[in-house]
């Protein structure tokens, strides 16, 4: 059954990426990337991957097509036609490909049990997580003990993108009061979508608290959390305007918080390194190692948190100030 | 039981993503959008019960929600295009 | 016993469930316009979504499930029929008029846009 249903998935896959290759109209395109993301991340339940199953969807499905339409605005509706064949690219792309391949005939099979991967790494972890971590979601122990150092790097990125698209654009105080005067006209007629919102989003606040923080025990975990956040703030934004928003988010306390977070992570390692310990050796935070694991993960999801949320809600407002300034090309 | 109720799943799954394909106005694809959405949140709660793993339930409340919030978007997006372009007089 | 009449139950309420998403399946693509497909897309799908949770909630028992299984179907309630509500608004302000033989032009929304054009 399982396997009917992998082949069913990995078809509709298939035929979503030629379709998507094949329009002209980009909002249906990025309509068509959504399914694509929601796909995928079926496939990933589908092979046990529960985590990434989450992330794929909140990320993939939620935000990426947000921040796609907001761009979308700003260049225009339909994909200019080239007027050349590029048959060179397609050779090179053609013979590049077919060697990759070939080159991957050699390695090990997918899933196989013997391969290097499955007979140290993976046991160690699994054997040992519960005893010298105590966190039942093995996902998690992987990701901010074990590996915790990548996961600062994956922090660092995203908080990297967050100040490359604010230092890019900026707002001036002209498109500010043109926004504060379009946005009460629409009062009357959004009244089912507001209420249905203003009521929705504490609910999407509360849901995304619980994600964070019951990442210890099932899916979940600070990056999945940020996400569902800051589409709970995109939908209000989208419903009441922009300024209305940015009384409550203003953007210094986001730029704020973004940075926040990082530093939440590293004091966490650096207060480790004061400690006695390595950089992001939990073991020394407390009197017990075991404690001394669960704080350390608590307080380095709540600074991968926290950072996601902000950076993903400022570069939603960065580009939507952008398309207050500029002429519509939409038909 | 639940084999049946996903293979059905899968059938309008596969309609949807027709209608998408297909659709001649963008409404069109909006609505196949939604539709193959909530699919997938009732797939996947089929799927927990298939599988025995009570994990699963996050996903779909996700999903569902995510579902909402993108189409609430396309559509206010593309209102708001529709509304600037008439008042520029294009 | 009880466990038969439960199976029983379920039974019933997952296989009309799926029919009634098959059927707005079918209907989604045999309709002429986007209107008559909006109306076949939206109902059927919160009918069949509110009788397959049901069905899976009998099969839950009394755990934690039940409780997640319940704001699914609420959850599914409140923003399925939001989101018809928001695309059929929006398609109607954009000037698509349905397909029967009823003369809408005076309807104020489209004459709205009619007179802004």
């Amino acid at each position: 059954m399982e396997t009917l249903i992998d082949i069913v998935l990995l078809s509709f896959l298939v035929l979503t990426a030629l379709a998507v290759a094949k329009m002209h109209d980009l909002f249906a395109v990025v309509m068509l990337s959504g399914i694509y993301s929601l796909l995928s991340a079926s496939l990933f339940l589908d092979l046990d991957a529960v985590d990434v199953a989450f992330t794929e969807a909140s990320v993939g499905a939620g935000i990426s097509t947000l921040l796609f339409l907001a761009s979308l605005k700003l260049v225009g509706r339909y994909e200019k036609r080239t007027r050349y064949r590029p048959m060179l690219a397609l050779g090179v792309v053609l013979a590049t490909g077919t060697l990759l391949i070939y080159g991957t005939l050699d390695m090990p099979h997918f899933g196989s049990p013997d391969t290097p991967v499955h007979q140290h790494v993976a046991p160690r972890y699994l054997n040992d997580s519960m005893a010298e971590i105590g966190v039942p979601n093995v996902v998690t122990s992987v990701l901010a003990s074990y590996r915790g150092y990548d996961t600062l790097g994956e922090t660092l990125v995203i908080f990297t993108a967050g100040i490359g698209v604010t230092s890019l654009l900026r707002v001036s105080r002209r498109t500010k009061r043109e926004e504060q005067q379009r946005v009460p006209a629409d009062m009357q007629q959004q009244i089912i979508l507001r209420v249905v919102a203003k009521w929705m989003l504490p609910l999407i606040m509360v849901f995304a608290l619980y994600v964070q923080f019951h990442g210890d025990y099932g899916p979940g975990g600070g990056f999945q959390a940020g996400v569902i956040f800051a589409a709970g703030v995109i939908l209000y934004t989208m419903l009441y305007g922009l300024s209305t928003t940015q009384k409550v988010f203003p953007r210094k306390m986001l730029e704020l918080f973004a940075a926040l977070g990082v530093l939440l992570y590293g004091g966490v390692g650096i207060t480790c390194l004061l400690l006695g310990g390595n950089f992001l050796d939990y073991n020394v935070l407390r009197h017990d190692p075991v404690h001394g694991q669960h704080l350390g993960i608590l307080l380095v999801e709540l600074g991968v948190g926290i950072t996601v949320a902000s950076v993903m809600i400022m570069i939603f407002f960065k580009f939507t100030w952008r398309t207050v300034k500029h002429k519509y090309f939409v038909k | 039981m639940f084999a049946v109720t996903a293979l059905t799943l899968l059938v309008v799954m596969a309609l949807a993503l027709a209608r998408a394909f297909l659709g001649p106005t963008l409404y069109d694809r909006i609505l196949a959008v939604n539709n193959f959405g909530t699919k997938t949140v009732l797939l996947i709660a089929v799927m927990d019960f298939l599988a025995g793993r009570p994990d699963f339930l996050d996903i779909a409340i996700v999903y569902a929600l995510i579902n909402f919030i993108s189409i609430i978007g396309v559509l206010r997006f593309f209102e708001y295009a529709q509304q600037k372009t008439v008042e520029h007089g294009e | 016993m009880i466990e038969l009449l439960l199976d029983i139950l379920s039974w019933v309420l997952l296989l009309s469930g799926s029919f009634f998403c098959l059927t707005g399946g079918i209907g989604l693509m045999r309709f002429p316009e986007f209107f008559s497909r909006i109306h076949a897309a939206s109902l059927t799908d919160t009918l069949g979504a509110s009788l397959i949770l049901m069905g899976l909630m009998l099969q839950a028992g009394i755990t934690i499930t039940l409780a997640k299984l319940i704001m699914i179907l609420i959850l599914s309630l409140i923003a399925g029929t939001t989101a018809s509500h928001a695309m059929a608004k929006a398609a109607l302000k954009s000037g698509m008029c349905p397909l029967d033989q009823v003369d809408r032009s005076q309807q104020p929304e489209i004459k709205a846009y009619k007179d802004k054009s």
